[in-house]
C-alpha cells in the first residue's frame, strides 16, 4: 500500500498517535466549553501533563502511573483556574491565557533535571484476531491502549451528553445558566467538575506527547497543541465525534507533512510545518461558511448566583 | 526549627531583593541593569498598549507575537536591501515597514473575523506559528548575510550606521523605541480620556448591544483595534531587531509578545498603568537574569512568577468589582 511513496500501513498508525493527544485534549475542552466555559488553557494543562507524566513515567518505569498522574496534574491546574473564574469572577480569557504561562513556566523549571532522558517504551496493545488481518491489522488494531482509550473517550463522552440526563443537565447550564439555575442545577458546581474533567484530559493528552509522540521531554514541546484543540472544539461545532474527525485530519496532515518532509519534496520544510497552523485557520473559515454556529449560550459569561 | 523558618524567611527574601531591588540600587549590577529597564520595557509597553485597546473592546489579539516577528521582517528587508547605502531616511523607511508588516499581519484576524466571523484568538495565535516558521526561513535564506559564512542570521545593524537604532543618550537604555512607547502611552491616554473612537472602543466592549444600536459599526472597531495592535507590536519587532537585538536570527524574539498580555492586564488596561506594569515586568526580566546568576535559579522561574502575578492580580478582581459584607449572625 504504497501512495506517492508513501506506506500507508505505516502512515495511518502514524496518524492515529499524532492525534491522539489534540483528541484528548479536544474532548476535555468540549465539555467544558458544553457547561458554558471557555478555558484558554489547556496549552498550560497539556505541559504540565507532559513533565509529570514523564517525570512519574522514568522514576517509576511504568508508563501508565505516568498518565494517571499527568490526568491528576492536570486537573490540579484546572482547579485553579475553576477557583479564579467561578468563585472569583475573573475573567476567563485571561485567566486562561495565565493558566498557559503559568503551565509553561513551571513545566520548565521541574522538566530541566529531565532533558534529553528517553522514557519508557508504552507497550503496544494487539487486539487479538483482528491485529492478525493484513493491512487492516497493523493499521488500526495494534496500537497503545491510550489510542483506545481517546476513542472509548469520545465514545462515552458522546453518549453521556447526547443520551443521558447528566448530558441534559451540562447542555442546559452551557445554554442558559440563569434558567438553569432556576431550576436549581448547581451552575458553578457542575462546571467545576467539567473544567477538571477537561484539565484531566489535557493532562492526559500532554503525557501522550511525551511519553509516546516524542519519548523524551524539551522545554515547550506542545508547540500549540493545546490551541489546536480549542480550534478543533469549534471545527467540531461542540460535536463529541466531529472532535474524533477533526483530530484525526489534523493528525493526517501533520504526519502528511513530515512524511513530505522526509521523503524531500521540493517544497520548503518551513511551508511544510507551518501548514498544520495555516489548514487550521482555513478550516476555521470553512466552519462558519458551511457550518452553523452552535456554541452553547452561555460560553464565557461568568455567573454568580445573585445575578 | 525557628531557627530554620527564620532562614528560610531571609533566603527568600534575599532572593526578592536580588530581583526587585538589586537590579536598580546595587552599584554591581545597577551600571547594567538600569539601561536594561527601559530596554525591556520599551517594546513590551508599546506592544500592550496595542493589545488593551482591543482587550478593551473584547477583541482577543493573543498573536502580538508574530505581528512583532513580521514588523521586524519587513522593516529588516527594508534596510537590508539598501545595504550599503547610507542615507537619514533609510531608518523612518524601516519604522514605517516594520509598522506595515505587523498591521498586515494584524488585519489577517480582523478582516478574518469581519467577513467569515472566525475567532481571532485561535487565529492570531496560529498566525504566530506561522510567523515564526517565516523567520526561520528568511533567517537562514533570504536575509542570511552573504558574508556570514554560511552562518543563519542576517547582517548585524550595528555594523550599518543609517539602519541602526542607536541609543539617543548613551548607557541610558533610550533608544526610538522607547520614545515611541511612550508616545503611544500617551495617544492612548488621549484616546479613551478625549477621543470619540476611545469611547466607541469602551462601549462595544462593555454593552455590545448598546453599541450596536448607537450606531457603532462592530466591524470598524474590530479592524481598528487589530489593525492598531498589529502596528504597534511590528513596530516594537523593528526597534528591537534594529537595535538591542541587532540581527535576524532564528530565535531573536524573546516572548514579549505573550509577556505584553500579562503586562495590559497588569496595567489594568489603562495606559499609565501598562506604564508602569511595563516597568515592573522588565525588573524581573533583569532581576531573573541576575537571579539566575548569582542564585542558579532556571530561567524559567521568571514566566512562572510573572503568570503568578497576573494569577493573584485576577484573584483580587473580586474585592473592586464586589464590596465585602459581614452577614451579621
Amino acid at each position: 500500500m504504497v501512495v506517492f511513496g508513501i506506506d500507508l500501513v505505516l502512515l495511518i498508525p502514524a496518524l492515529m498517535i499524532s492525534a491522539t493527544p489534540v483528541l484528548l485534549a479536544a474532548i476535555g475542552e468540549a465539555i467544558v466549553e458544553k457547561s458554558g466555559v471557555l478555558n484558554l488553557g489547556v496549552e498550560g494543562m497539556m505541559i504540565i501533563g507532559a513533565v509529570i507524566g514523564f517525570i512519574i513515567a522514568v522514576n517509576t518505569q511504568i508508563p501508565i502511573y505516568g498518565f494517571l498522574c499527568a490526568a491528576i496534574a492536570g486537573a490540579l491546574l484546572s482547579i485553579i483556574f475553576a477557583v479564579l473564574t467561578q468563585f472569583m469572577m475573573s475573567n476567563q480569557v485571561a485567566t486562561g491565557l495565565g493558566l498557559t504561562m503559568v503551565g509553561l513556566g513551571l513545566s520548565a523549571l521541574i522538566g530541566k533535571p529531565y532533558e534529553g532522558i528517553k522514557s519508557p517504551t508504552l507497550t503496544k496493545f494487539e487486539i487479538p484476531f483482528l491485529s492478525d488481518i493484513p493491512i487492516l491489522g497493523p493499521m488500526f488494531f495494534s496500537h497503545d491502549a491510550i489510542v483506545y482509550l481517546s476513542i472509548l473517550v469520545v465514545a462515552v463522552v458522546a453518549l453521556i451528553v447526547n443520551k443521558t440526563r447528566w448530558g441534559l443537565v451540562l447542555r442546559a447550564v452551557g445554554e442558559n445558566q440563569e434558567a438553569a439555575h432556576a431550576l436549581g442545577y448547581k451552575v458553578v458546581r457542575i462546571r467545576f467538575i467539567a473544567i477538571m474533567f477537561g484539565g484531566a484530559m489535557a493532562g492526559l493528552g500532554g503525557a501522550y506527547i511525551s511519553l509516546a509522540r516524542v519519548p523524551q521531554w524539551t522545554e515547550g514541546m506542545t508547540a500549540g497543541a493545546g490551541w489546536i484543540a480549542l480550534a478543533l472544539v469549534v471545527f467540531a461545532s461542540w460535536k463529541p465525534w466531529r472532535v474524533l474527525i477533526g483530530a484525526y485530519l489534523f493528525g493526517g496532515i501533520t504526519v502528511l507533512q513530515l512524511n513530505l518532509q522526509a521523503i524531500g519534496v521540493a517544497i520548503p520544510v518551513e511551508i511544510l510545518s507551518m501548514s498544520p497552523y495555516l489548514v487550521t485557520i482555513v478550516v476555521l473559515v470553512g466552519i462558519s461558511l458551511f457550518g452553523h454556529h452552535t456554541a452553547p449560550g452561555s460560553l464565557a459569561r461568568p455567573f454568580h448566583a445573585s445575578q | 526549627m525557628f531557627g530554620l523558618l527564620l532562614d528560610e524567611f531571609a533566603s527568600a527574601f534575599s532572593a526578592i531583593k536580588l530581583i526587585f531591588w538589586d537590579p536598580l540600587f546595587d552599584e554591581s549590577f545597577a551600571s547594567y541593569a538600569r539601561p536594561q529597564l527601559l530596554v525591556k520595557a520599551g517594546p513590551i509597553i508599546l506592544i500592550a498598549v496595542g493589545l488593551s485597546i482591543g482587550f478593551k473592546a473584547g477583541i482577543w489579539n493573543i498573536g502580538a507575537e508574530g505581528q512583532y516577528i513580521l514588523g521586524a521582517i519587513f522593516g529588516a528587508s527594508v534596510a537590508l536591501s539598501f545595504y550599503p547605502q547610507e542615507s537619514i531616511f533609510i531608518f523612518p523607511a524601516m519604522v514605517l515597514a516594520g509598522a506595515l508588516g505587523g498591521f498586515i499581519w494584524g488585519l489577517i484576524p480582523a478582516l478574518l473575523k469581519v467577513y467569515f466571523k472566525t475567532n481571532e484568538i485561535l487565529v492570531s495565535l496560529m498566525l504566530v506559528y506561522v510567523a515564526e516558521n517565516i523567520l526561520a526561513s528568511v533567517s537562514q535564506g533570504l536575509l542570511r548575510n552573504p558574508d556570514g559564512m554560511g552562518f543563519p542570521g542576517s547582517r548585524n545593524f550595528k555594523d550599518y550606521p543609517s539602519a541602526f537604532n542607536e541609543e539617543i543618550i548613551t548607557n541610558s537604555g533610550m533608544h526610538w523605541g522607547v520614545i515611541t512607547a511612550f508616545i503611544s502611552v500617551i495617544l492612548a491616554y488621549f484616546l479613551f480620556l478625549k477621543h470619540q473612537k476611545g469611547y466607541e472602543i469602551r462601549i462595544s466592549g462593555e454593552a455590545p448591544k448598546a453599541a450596536y444600536f448607537a450606531g457603532i459599526n462592530p466591524s470598524k472597531t474590530i479592524i481598528f483595534c487589530l489593525g492598531t495592535s498589529g502596528l504597534l507590536a511590528g513596530m516594537a519587532g523593528l526597534f528591537e531587531v534594529a537595535g538591542p537585538a541587532g540581527q535576524i536570527t532564528i530565535s531573536f524574539n524573546s516572548g514579549y509578545g505573550f509577556t505584553a498580555i500579562i503586562v495590559a492586564f497588569l496595567g489594568r488596561l489603562n495606559p499609565i498603568g501598562i506604564l508602569l506594569a511595563g516597568l515592573l515586568m522588565a525588573l524581573t526580566y533583569i532581576g531573573g537574569e541576575i537571579a539566575q546568576l548569582m542564585l542558579g535559579l532556571p530561567g524559567a522561574s521568571i514566566q512562572l512568577l510573572q503568570g503568578m502575578l497576573l494569577f493573584f492580580l485576577l484573584a483580587t478582581d473580586i474585592f473592586t468589582n464586589y464590596r465585602l459584607k459581614f452577614r451579621s449572625l
